[in-house]
């Protein structure tokens, strides 16, 4: 720590020096209050407890002069402000909009920070090099009331305890109780209507049998050989709901393209915990090598949008779980704890790509009925 | 005692009125006077509180100015305003609200850029004002009271800064919400339920922002206000803490007055953090929120940061491992809930709980107004930077990318190695720490037996060389010195008159409390050379002090607190 390093180095300059007033106080030149020993109820001391004025005057003049030069500085400044306030166009009638509002924004901040800064300063040289310096003590007194008080008190609150009679009269207290507790649970009851409740709406989302996949931002079907580029990743979302976020925030998927041969999907089950077994994954839900998963990271739900074409690693920025597109998604690294739930794909009469069902399993976040 | 020594001060006439009048009518001299005398203590590491109340009044001050502007609603717009790039593109109005204040409202990005730089300045005060009173022991009776409230404003600023942040719903914030719903998710049983109360059914919902305003700019704001209220009128009725030196003890406060002196400065110090946080919203770009676009699920801005006192949660997040358990049809996500909330909570507790535990291990019931410097308690100070470092830690990982970026080191090396790191790491810091500390106490006693080493090298008479030494000013002394506690402490680490284990060490739970009680006060003892008093806090107490060196501990402690008032009460008390 390297204050104690400075608190050994004390040069004579870095003490204040002090004012003996009367009788020297016995400890290193600081002034006690002589109105405020320990007997409170002193009469105001006759003499000063701060002396009245610098004992060096040429040079608190001379920083009078600084401090007075800085304030002026000061009041300039909020001239200033008020003229950039004033004088400086923003919006994008003459130009850029963002030039204009940096522009705006140098200048009045300019000009506030110098306010304020001169006047902070300013007053900094007053306290410190205008005003004589001093150094004073108080005494503390102790905090613990006298035991005659404490006594006192617990008097009081005892009578007062004993005059409402809750203390001899349970029944009065626990009816009383059984009456208070019912308002302070209201809140919980009134909060209820704060939301629906979650029922199993973070089951499933709106893919469905024949939904047709439509490209992120141009919001067009597209069918594989629009999409024949190995190595590309592309957003989707599900045709029709390119406004909703809510359905977005679970139904938008990534679809990656790969070449023959790279895809390595095995098929593969849930635990069947609750329930028949179901496919997760499947070389059956692609089309011509082309795979769709979930783009919601199953970490804490962040877009995984970013993709290694080299080594077809999904990746996800927010915490940077790894997923392996080859081979259905699985976690390669990261907090991520299960692979993006695959859609399973095929492609419509039109021959556009469209989902064969929704996801066979919650996307996203792990959640408690998750099950 | 004569009074023609200055001239006698006479309040005007009017004034002494008005006065008057006043006084008449609330009774207000005595007290006021006494506010007015109060004694301020000087240190520079005082003014991190300073600086954080502050930001605070700034952040009330630019944050009236964004409501006038700002429409805390989700409501879908198209956008046709100034910033043509986004042209056309559906957003919420808050989003292009927040657009209108930057670009159309003169003054409006400066209080956005200075309200932002606010919240990272009142938080990162609030963090270096914390470790300043952890490593001073400023938190030691009778002032535990202050420790707890300053924890809770802590915990409401990382909320309230987060719930700003989250409000502009541009892209980058949205995708902080989203992981803050993720979190709430795993939350077993109950959590999809508090997440669809939160955000008014499936995430994003149209209710967030405008819940978020007004916990922002109410309900937060006013919890927090009451809190800077309570703590401060608990610093000024217990008084501030002071740093050892000459003249100081445990009895006083040894500063300049409130008025004038404590009220310019203090009052200066307003303007020059509101000039400094003015030249950051000037010249320091923070959250150009039109660069990234509103909020979408769909997408993610590569590289996006959270604001620095989110970098821990956001760094723990990313290295816990990634287990999760699925029992009897429910899944518990381990991965989430323990760094984002056990370990948080974990960090609070700790520091919450801290005055009590060194309470109780040191046995010292008394009242401390000196404070402690850090290497005075080897321990403390080393479990402190432990925690430093295991915040540190996770904090860095929260930047991971960028680190292994500019570091050139595979990002996973740089996880897996953070993962040991954050166990091995505190282990270190708190051993060397605590030798460090150790070591500077010999130095200390050094300096007081043998004087400071002046830099002048000498010749001696047989030819060698010599630095010459000067003896310590009392000055100097008493900032090596630490002062005796008034009370004597009630865990005692030997034996009795028998040589058997003292009343206090018997039994499972003394002897656990005796071994933390020796560990606590392990040091080396920083006694004046010249009239003996033995410090009883800082001694080691195996062995070289043997029991006979307690009555000497005791009667030095009674001599050096004198008449105290405080001393004596600290002892009814134990
Ligand atoms: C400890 C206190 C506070 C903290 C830490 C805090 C933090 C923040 C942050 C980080 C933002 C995002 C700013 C941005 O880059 O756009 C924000 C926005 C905002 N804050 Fe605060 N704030 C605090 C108090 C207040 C108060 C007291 C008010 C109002 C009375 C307020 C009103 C607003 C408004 C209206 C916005 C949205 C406008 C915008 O984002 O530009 N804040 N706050
Ligand atoms: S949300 Fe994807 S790794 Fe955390």
């Amino acid at each position: 720590m390297s204050d104690n390093d400075a608190d050994l180095e004390i040069g004579p300059e870095e003490r204040r020096p002090h004012r003996v007033i009367g009788t020297p106080p016995p400890a290193a030149g600081i002034l006690t209050d002589p109105g405020r020993g320990d007997g409170e109820d002193e009469a105001p001391a006759a003499e000063p407890w701060i002396p009245a004025d610098n004992p060096d005057p040429v040079s608190a003049k001379n920083w009078e002069r600084v401090a007075a030069l800085l304030f002026t500085l000061s009041a300039l400044a909020s001239v200033g402000f008020v003229a950039a306030y004033v004088g400086l166009e923003i919006g994008n009638k003459n130009g850029d909009v963002v030039d204009a509002t940096l522009r705006s924004n140098l200048a009045l901040g300019t000009a506030l920070s110098v306010a304020m800064l001169a006047i902070g300063i300013g007053m900094v040289i007053w306290v410190r090099y205008i005003m004589p310096p001093v150094e004073v003590s108080e005494a503390r007194h102790p905090l613990a009331s006298d035991p005659e008080d404490r006594a006192a008190f617990a008097e009081t609150i005892l009578e007062g305890a004993a005059a409402s009679q809750l203390t001899k009269r349970p029944l009065l207290r626990r009816t009383l109780l059984a009456a208070v507790l019912p308002v302070a649970a209201a809140p919980l009851i009134v909060l209820r209507d704060l939301g629906p409740l979650p029922g199993t709406s973070l089951r499933s989302t709106v893919w469905k049998k024949g939904t047709r996949l439509t490209v992120y931002g141009s919001n067009q079907p597209i069918t594989p050989a629009d999409f024949n580029s190995p190595g590309a990743m592309i957003t989707v979302i599900p045709e029709g709901y390119a406004d909703n976020d809510e359905v977005l925030a679970k139904a938008t998927v990534i679809i990656i393209k790969m070449e023959p041969g790279q895809l390595k999907i095995p098929t593969r089950y849930n635990d069947g915990v609750n329930g028949p077994h179901t496919l997760l994954n499947s070389m059956n839900w692609t089309v011509d090598n082309i795979v769709a998963y979930s783009k919601i990271c199953t970490h804490v739900g962040c877009p995984a949008a970013l993709y290694e074409q080299t080594t077809h690693k999904i990746l996800c920025p927010c915490h940077q779980s790894t997923f392996d597109a080859e081979t259905g998604a699985t976690v390669l690294f990261g907090p991520a704890p299960r692979p993006l739930p695959q859609l399973p794909i095929t492609v419509d009469a039109e021959g556009y790509l469209v989902a064969q069902s929704d996801f066979q399993e919650p996307v996203g976040p792990s959640f408690w009925e998750r099950g | 005692m004569s009074t023609t020594q200055h001239r006698p001060l006479q309040m005007p006439k009017p004034l002494a009125k008005q006065g008057g009048e006043l006084d008449d009518r609330f009774h207000a001299a005595k007290g006021v006077r006494t506010l007015l005398r109060k004694v301020f203590p000087d240190h520079w590491t005082f003014l991190l509180g300073e600086i954080a109340l502050y930001s605070f009044i700034i952040l009330i001050l630019t944050g009236i100015f964004l409501t006038l502007f700002f429409q805390p609603s989700m409501s879908e717009v198209v956008y046709h305003g100034s910033y043509t790039k986004l042209d056309g593109v559906r957003m919420s109005q808050a989003y292009a609200s927040t657009l209108n204040i930057s670009f159309d409202v003169r003054g409006g990005l400066l209080m956005r850029q200075i309200h932002h730089w606010a919240a990272d300045v009142f938080l990162a005060a609030i963090i270096c004002h914390l470790l300043r009173i952890f490593f001073t022991g400023a938190y030691r009776k009778p002032r535990e009271t202050n420790w707890l409230i300053g924890l809770g404003m802590f915990t409401l600023g990382i909320f309230e800064g987060f719930l700003g942040y989250s409000m502009p719903d541009d892209l980058l914030s949205g995708t902080g919400v989203r992981i803050a719903e993720g979190v709430l998710l795993g939350i077993p049983v109950v959590g999809t339920y508090l997440s669809f109360f939160l955000f008014g059914g499936q995430f994003p919902g149209n209710e967030f922002v405008a819940r978020f305003y007004i916990i922002h700019v109410l309900l937060i704001p006013g919890l927090l206000l009451a809190l800077v209220s309570a703590h401060l009128f608990l610093m000024v009725h217990q008084k501030h803490t002071q740093m050892p030196g000459a003249g100081r003890t445990n009895n006083n406060v040894v500063g300049q007055p409130m008025y004038p002196y404590f009220a310019i400065k203090t009052g200066a110090f307003f303007f020059f953090v509101f000039g400094v946080l003015a030249l950051l919203g000037t010249f320091a770009q923070i959250n150009p929120i039109w660069q990234v676009g509103p909020y979408t699920p769909v997408a993610i801005s590569a590289g996006s940061q959270p604001d620095f006192y989110m970098g821990f949660l956001e760094g723990s997040l990313r290295i816990f491992p990634n287990w999760t358990w699925d029992i009897g049809g429910h899944t518990i996500a381990w991965n989430v809930l323990i760094p984002a909330l056990v370990i948080l909570g974990f960090l609070f507790t700790v520091l919450g709980v801290w005055p009590f535990v060194e309470r109780w291990a040191t046995g010292d019931k008394s009242y401390h107004n000196v404070n402690q410097k850090p290497r005075n308690a080897p321990t403390r100070t080393g479990v402190g930077m432990a925690g430093v470092v295991f915040y540190g830690i996770m904090w860095l990982e929260g930047a991971n990318d960028l680190i292994a970026v500019h570091l050139q080191i595979p990002l996973y090396t740089l996880t897996e190695v953070a993962r040991y790191a954050v166990f091995i790491g505190p282990v270190i810091a708190f051993w060397i720490t605590r030798r460090i500390c150790i070591g500077l106490q010999r130095r200390d006693a050094a300096m007081l037996e043998h004087g400071v080493e002046t830099g002048i090298i000498q010749q001696l008479p047989n030819g060698g060389f010599a630095e010459a030494e000067r003896p310590v000013t009392p000055e100097e002394a008493a900032e090596l010195i630490e002062l005796p506690p008034p009370s004597v402490t009630e865990v005692r680490s030997d034996t009795d008159e028998n040589g058997l284990p003292a009343p206090a060490r018997r039994g499972l739970a003394g002897r656990v409390q005796a071994r933390a009680h020796d560990y606590f006060v392990e040091g080396i003892s920083l006694a004046p050379p010249a009239n003996g008093h033995t410090n009883g806090h800082g001694t080691n107490g195996h062995g070289t002090n043997g029991h006979n060196g307690h009555g000497e501990v005791e009667s030095g402690e009674r001599a050096a607190i004198g008449s105290g008032p405080s001393g004596d009460r600290a002892d009814d008390e134990a």
